[in-house]
């Protein structure tokens, strides 16, 4: 086909008075957009292949770089989008499903947007978080319902497995093999600095990482892939994976081409092999089918760490997340449809699934009301983008928070959203050692511990601001958040008032 | 005594380092102006061994064999520091010729040129080691120091 | 308290007090200089003479050098003999100075052969010191016509110092090409003809027989006139004192790895000396500054009573002309004598590089000598060939040719 239907999406703008050919951007940029005229000692950009990733902007020592969305347009059209149009294009082209990666970048509603958080005035005094002491740290596992005592009056002290966080935030599940060694080195490291926890994905758990195993939850997919004994052993906890906001209903695919080296060594299968995740767990087809597994598990950890189940946030999810909340497990982690992904197909990931503060409320609220919440700790997860959104997912009922695209923006990602490429320019989402090395893990901790210090002193602030010094005394803490703009609806499933109420 | 170390682990070969180094070394306080269309003379050299890169720059030997083999005089230690003397120098290249390193370069003019960890030009601190976005450039002390 | 002579006072002295300095802060040091100068870099009288450089930068040391070192110099005064029984040196102002231990920097002088008529020639001058170039520069006018004997690095040197204030150059030399102490045929032909576009001529194979005044009669027949003779044919090590003494002599003053002569505590360092080449595997007079500094502090060193080689002695020179730079180091064996050489020729250059026995021995580059000291140091360091990526050793210097482990260890720790 001689006709390219696919016009570049951005524009690379070299100031020529600022640029100085030191060729850093021809030299950063794996997808080859930039290259030398060495002749006329100019530099020049093949835009058809910019993703707009940035490295070179940042790079660029003399900021001569800038990338602009290209304003050639079709004809506007508000119900064939562009965007929609193009995609049409490329299906009409290549025949096949398309992908894309990190989170639905739709415009749907975001709830934490329409949720204000409460401050106190004269009545109650709001808590000033450098006077006095405040407290993030939070405790996830079954907790009992009631206090019991022995035959001699003593209390019962004993508790099922418990994870403790530092603060109410965790990073979530990022396989390795989806994203670098250097970038689970980072998050391992800061993770371990912070006293919080990551999370391994379904990549099983590479060898140098197992001395951050107190801080690691290793996860078990319906691939299995990378699970064996000491992996299980390894970890804090064992997060049974049934579904993921980005995808919901569907399985995972790395392709044979990443399966290189330690990633196949660490997911246990040869390389080159493609690591195919199937939709469903073939040997679960029933909450007993999962109370089955989740015991299993306990039982290869002899009960001494907690199991977590993570399902996407899907239409009834308050139903399933009572059944796993009978299953035995310990916690339960929910992703919302605004989860990223290191490779999704588009129509998935743009339509299925639900917003994750809708199905944090609903889910809450239906374990209160069947008197089953202490058995289970909510985590929740799907776009937390800020010490603002913890604060709210919490009073709406969260234990903890997983976030994961906010630490590898922290860690360099621009949200290009071409992860699925394998040439990502952060050495974040590739496998390519050239890329790679490009995340040092000394600078990704840092910027990681940074960015989770920075969240920590924040939610201490609007903790302090509700007169609220403990997060415990925040968690499903309705009456501090209020909405704007929402329907009767929309707050009746939240369980919140409107603002002014 | 504080040097500069190159980690070729998290090297990722994008020369800023030699570009950084010219400009600090250039005098002028715009970039664009100091290196756009005028060679540049960086003091410090990224090699290129297949994927992988490191920089290599003066490593301020404690028996610095340029030093002893100048022979105009024009290199000279200053508290653990090789530093050039630009006036004296007279260009005969000796000191390239000596060099293990091969840290040592022709710049403008003739006279050589080598890293001073810029400690008298405008940057103040090793301008390589500031600008390298990777930290595969380190500034700091090792081993057994006098 | 101990006491210290050094017969000399060049870069070979210089660094035999600051080896001295070292270890022995407080002992006295003579210094014992024919000439009347502080110690200077005798390379650079060319360049003084081009504008490059002036008379107070060439100047090796700082204006306090003798002071801060605490040196006694005797100016303007020559040793005529030793005693080494009762440890003395008597001065040609027949006063005598003691010493405990004595280093012999007594450096080199010109050789000039006894050409017929050498005498009937007025304006004739070596090409050494200060004192010689001080009276060469008053001789020289617009219109002067120069014929320089020898075409080696002094002579040549001269020529590109003098070249801008002169009507014409002639350079002969009894060897057939340039600088043939140093370059093969070829590699000479290139910086002849690189010097030939400065208008310099040369007359190679060809050597004067007789003199008249302003004309040298060449053994081809040839007259060449010329109103300023420089002779620059050749040094040779001043070991005239030593040798009188008894001491051990070749071509130099021989010396060991620890610059110790055949006399007990004297030793001897720089131009006078015939040391060890490694690259050669025997001993060699190497009349370069870098190796009198080493020579010389070496020497200082163990004076003092430390235990101190200079063990990887090697030749080596850098000379460039008008931009054009060459660089050698090192033996040049070739395939009779079990060598091996790589060559590699581009528009403005040529690298050879000798190796034998699996080590790197020589080198020879022109035009693109950077980084050159990392074959230097092969050379010197006697690293095993199969120890390095030859391919990238035969490409360009540069520490790709290690092995990564080995690079690790060379870049990452005190040096």
């Amino acid at each position: 086909m001689s006709v390219e239907y696919i016009y570049p999406e951005f524009e690379v703008i070299r100031n020529e008075n600022r640029c100085i050919c030191c060729r850093v951007c021809e030299r950063q940029c794996a997808n080859e957009v930039h290259r030398c005229d060495a002749d006329n000692n100019l530099m020049l950009s093949d835009e058809s292949k910019c993703v707009n990733c940035q490295r070179c902007v940042s790079l660029c020592p003399t900021h001569a770089l800038k990338i602009i969305k290209s304003d050639c347009a079709l004809r506007e059209n508000a119900n064939w989008q562009n965007d929609t149009i193009k995609e049409i294009y490329k299906q009409a082209s290549s025949g096949g499903v398309l992908l894309s990666s990190m989170g639905n970048p739709k415009s749907f509603p975001v709830y934490w947007d329409k949720i204000l958080i409460n401050a106190s005035q004269v009545t109650n005094p709001p808590i000033d978080p450098l006077r006095e002491p405040m407290e993030t740290k939070v405790f996830l596992g079954k907790k009992p319902d009631k206090i019991e005592r022995d035959d001699n009056g003593n209390l019962k002290c004993e508790l099922p497995p418990q994870l403790e966080l530092s603060m109410p935030v965790m990073f979530s599940a990022m396989s390795y093999g989806s994203i670098s060694y250097n970038a689970h080195a980072s998050l391992a490291r800061a993770s371990k600095e912070l006293g919080i926890l990551y999370n391994t994905g379904e990549g099983g758990l590479h060898e140098d990482f197992y001395c951050y195993g107190e801080n690691t939850i290793v996860q078990v997919a319906s691939g299995r892939f990378g699970v064996h004994k000491d992996y299980l052993e390894a970890g804090a906890a064992v997060e049974i994976k049934m579904g993921q906001g980005a995808k919901p209903g569907i399985g995972g695919h790395l392709p044979g081409a990443k399966i290189v080296g330690d990633v196949s060594r660490t997911r246990m299968i040869p390389e080159g092999s493609d690591a195919i995740s199937p939709a469903p767990h073939h040997d679960i087809y029933s909450i007993e089918d999962l109370r089955q597994l989740v015991f299993s598990l306990k039982e290869a950890t002899e009960y001494k760490k907690p199991v977590i189940v993570k399902v996407a946030a899907v239409h009834n999810i308050a139903a399933i997340a009572s059944g796993i909340a009978r299953s035995g497990a310990d916690i339960i982690a929910i992703d919302g449809f605004r989860g990223g992904t290191g490779a999704a197909p588009t129509r998935i990931r743009d339509n299925v699934g639900i917003p994750i503060e809708l199905a944090l409320a609903s889910v809450d609220q239906r374990l209160r009301d069947e008197g089953i919440r202490n058995n289970v700790s909510l985590v929740v997860g799907g776009s937390i983008r800020s010490a603002s959104d913890v604060i709210k997912a919490v009073a709406l009922g969260a234990d903890a928070c997983y976030i994961a695209t906010a630490a590898l923006l922290a860690l360099g990602c621009h949200l290009c959203r071409t992860c699925q490429s394998g040439k990502c320019n952060w050495g974040i989402a590739t496998q390519n050692p050239d890329l790679v090395k490009r995340l040092n893990p000394d600078i990704g901790s840092q910027r990681l511990i940074n960015l989770m210090t920075a969240w920590n002193h924040e939610i201490k602030e609007l903790m302090g601001g509700m007169g609220i010094n403990s997060i415990e005394a925040l968690r499903g803490n309705r009456l501090m958040l209020r909405g704007v703009g929402l329907t009767g609806k929309e707050l009746e499933i939240l369980g919140i008032s409107h603002a002014g109420e | 005594m504080k040097r500069v170390y190159a980690e070729e682990k998290w090297c990722i070969g994008c020369h800023l380092c030699e570009y950084n180094c010219a400009f600090a070394n250039s005098g002028e306080s715009d970039m664009a102006k100091a290196l756009k269309n005028k060679p540049v003379f960086p003091r410090i050299t990224v090699e290129e061994d297949n994927k992988i890169t490191y920089a290599l720059s003066c490593r301020h030997c404690d028996d610095p064999i340029c030093v002893k083999s100048c022979i105009s005089g024009a290199l000279s230690v200053q508290n653990g520091v090789i530093r050039i003397d630009k006036d004296k120098c007279i260009g005969c290249l000796t000191c390239i010729l000596v060099c293990p390193y091969g840290a040592v370069s022709q710049g403008k003019n003739g006279v050589v040129q080598k890293c001073e960890l810029c400690l008298e030009n405008s940057c103040g601190e090793p301008a390589c080691v500031k600008g390298c976005p990777n930290r595969a450039l380190v500034y700091e002390e090792r081993g057994d120091d006098k | 308290m101990k006491s210290y002579v050094i017969i000399g006072n060049g870069v070979a002295a210089a660094g035999c007090i600051e080896g001295i300095r070292n270890t022995d802060k407080v002992s006295k040091i003579t210094v014992i200089s024919a000439e009347e100068h502080p110690v200077y870099s005798r390379p650079l009288i060319s360049y003084y003479l081009e504008g490059k450089t002036t008379l107070e930068n060439m100047n090796y040391r700082s204006e306090s050098f003798y002071k801060d070192n605490k040196c006694d110099v005797i100016y303007g005064r020559k040793a005529v003999s030793i005693n080494d029984k009762s440890k003395s040196i008597t001065l040609d102002d027949e006063t005598t100075v003691a010493y405990d231990s004595l280093c012999m920097a007594t450096g080199s002088s010109p050789f000039v052969p006894p050409f017929d008529g050498l005498d009937r020639v007025e304006n004739k001058f070596c090409f050494m010191t200060i004192d010689d170039t001080l009276s060469l520069e008053k001789a020289l006018t617009k219109d002067s016509r120069v014929l320089i004997v020898g075409a080696g690095l002094i002579g040549l040197k001269c020529a590109e110092g003098i070249l801008g204030r002169v009507a014409k150059i002639t350079v002969c030399d009894l060897a057939n090409r340039v600088l043939s102490s140093i370059l093969d045929e070829e590699c000479a032909l290139v910086m002849q003809k690189h010097l030939e576009k400065h208008n310099i001529e040369f007359v190679l194979g060809d050597t004067a027989v007789r003199f008249d005044k302003n004309t040298a009669e060449m053994k081809s027949g040839r007259n060449i006139d010329f109103d300023i003779l420089v002779l620059a044919v050749g040094v040779r090590a001043n070991t005239e004192l030593f040798k009188n003494l008894g001491g051990d002599t070749n071509r130099g003053i021989l010396i060991n790895d620890s610059m110790e002569t055949s006399v007990p505590y004297i030793y001897a360092a720089g131009d006078c000396t015939e040391g060890n080449d490694i690259s050669l595997g025997d001993k060699r007079v190497l009349a370069i500054l870098p190796n009198a500094y080493m020579q010389g502090y070496c020497a200082g060193q163990n004076m003092a009573g430390e235990k101190a080689e200079f063990g990887n002695a090697i030749p080596m020179n850098s000379i460039g002309f008008f931009g054009l730079h060459a660089m050698t180091a090192g033996s040049y064996f070739d395939e009779s004598s079990g060598g091996e050489l790589f060559e590699e020729k581009t528009d403005n250059g040529i690298k050879r590089l000798y190796t034998k026995d699996g080590l790197l021995t020589g080198y020879i580059l022109i035009g693109d000598v950077a980084r050159a000291g990392i074959y230097t140091s092969l050379i010197r360091e006697k690293t095993p060939l199969e120890s390095i990526n030859i391919d990238k050793l035969y490409k360009n210097p540069s520490f790709a040719m290690f092995f990564s482990e080995i690079r690790r260890k060379k870049l990452g720790g005190v040096i």
